[in-house]
């Protein structure tokens, strides 16, 4: 899969949700969720662009808020610290130690989901979890209950059927994968409830791998029961 | 710039006694989108703090305000202002006018301090500059009169929509509230509060596009 960045990329297909984005832009949208969605946003400039607009109007709607006035002493406050500004121990940019995640190198994967991972594509570690499945886990400031891993289906084969107790979040990072609801190739995001009754299966010239987030854990609901305990132990 | 706010606000930037600046108040006092734009390139190009001190005037207070709509005391607000001021102040040289309007930038300054401060948890965001990202197909120069446009446009396009949509808007991004908290909080069915959105959006797209056309 190296060097896949460097073949021509098509846009994606499938995309994501308004309802999703507003809560990106409103700054609502839990970790995983939000990490899935920069994800997606480097890799479909549409919704970057819807991104970007909805952006605009959480700005015009902010700039109409009723303005809190300040303290007597704030201005001087602030002016008083401009000069110090500069000094870069003074202050984080981000305020919190547990919010900086190092950038790491690479033109495969996504930069959010590389500073996730510590590394690209070619350097994760992945473990086997049998039927042409493997898994690397993704470590974060996740919700209860929440799943987040990449998952790589080799060539060709399938994942076990089943539904979903909550919700599934699909991206693809690399190949392809088909399913009831179509081909999805790098990009694209298939979002499946507990009503969806699925079977991918990845695209035969090359591994599937995908950005997964789930809120709970999957159900198996055909014969290959045994790959449960795969994902229930994560 | 070809277009200007027509709405007159005036906002003078109160001149504080002993202010360790020569804050020259006279050039501060105006507020329209590309107003602001100027006050962030004299602070990029000058590191001017009469025009800092502008721009403080005007957002300060709203970002207090945001802080405080999503649940922050007043005296934790004010910290998190002038560390959200303090970016503004530090990476006003990043501000890209082609992009954003200053009041959508600083919309994004505080809602990621916010982030940080609050919620405990990282924002991943995307980077410009990541050699994965697929770019944009080369659109029409969007230079920055087209943005003040752009800005217009969406200004009054909230200024048209329906109260209740509104509402919605503003629960959604001033009080940090996804759509099912805001359907606990205001007794509506889930279902309408994202129709409201939806249409909302739906509503403010519209208008983009016809102003487009």
């Amino acid at each position: 899969m190296n060097g896949s960045a460097h073949r021509v990329m098509t846009a994606p297909q499938h995309h994501i949700s308004d309802e999703w984005l507003l809560d990106y832009a409103s700054g609502a949208l839990d970790e995983a969720a939000s990490l899935f969605v920069a994800t997606h946003l480097t890799y479909c400039p549409e919704c970057r662009a819807r991104a970007q607009e909805l952006e605009a109007f959480g700005g015009e709607i902010f700039d109409r808020i009723e303005p809190a006035p300040l303290s007597a002493s704030a201005m001087d406050a602030m002016m008083a610290r401009l000069d110090v500004a500069n000094d870069a121990d003074l202050i984080s940019d981000t305020g919190v130690d547990m919010a900086i995640r190092p950038a790491v190198e690479g033109d495969v994967l996504p930069a959010p989901l590389r500073s996730y991972l510590g590394c690209d594509l070619d350097q994760v570690v992945w473990q086997k979890r049998g039927g042409g499945v493997s898994v690397a886990e993704i470590d974060g400031y996740f919700e209860q209950g929440q799943q987040v891993y990449l998952l790589k289906v080799d060539a060709g084969r399938a994942v076990p059927q089943h539904t979903h107790g909550g919700n599934e979040m699909v991206m693809v990072l690399a190949g392809s994968y088909q399913d009831e609801n179509g081909t999805f190739a790098k990009g694209d995001v298939e979002i499946a409830d507990g009503a969806v009754d699925h079977q991918p299966i990845a695209g035969s010239q090359e591994d599937c791998v995908c950005l997964v987030v789930t809120d709970a854990p999957l159900r198996f609901t055909g014969s290959a029961g045994w790959l449960l305990n795969m994902f229930v132990k994560m | 710039m070809a277009l200007r706010n027509g709405n007159g606000r005036r906002a003078l930037v109160a001149r504080r006694a002993g202010a360790p600046v020569h804050l020259k108040v006279s050039e501060v006092q105006v507020e329209t989108p590309d107003d602001h734009r100027a006050l962030i390139l004299r602070i990029s190009r000058d590191r001017d703090k009469a025009a800092f001190a502008g721009l403080f005037g005007h957002f300060g207070p709203r970002i207090k305000a945001y802080l405080m709509r999503s649940g922050s005391d007043s005296e934790s607000a004010e910290e998190l202002v002038q560390e959200a001021m303090l970016t503004v102040w530090r990476r006003a040289e990043s501000f890209d006018p082609s992009q954003a309007s200053v009041a959508t930038w600083i919309f994004t300054i505080a809602r990621n301090k916010r982030i940080d401060a609050y919620r405990r948890k990282n924002r991943p965001e995307l980077d410009a500059e990541d050699p994965a990202l697929l770019p944009s197909e080369p659109v029409a120069p969007d230079d920055a009169v087209i943005q003040d446009q752009t800005a217009l446009v969406i200004r009054k396009a909230v200024d048209q929509l329906p109260e209740e949509q509104a509402t919605m808007l503003r629960m959604a991004f001033y009080e940090d509230k996804a759509h099912s908290e805001i359907a606990a909080e205001t007794g509506l069915p889930l279902g309408t509060v994202k129709s409201r959105l939806r249409l909302a959006i739906g509503r403010m797209r519209k208008q983009m596009k016809e102003f487009e056309e």
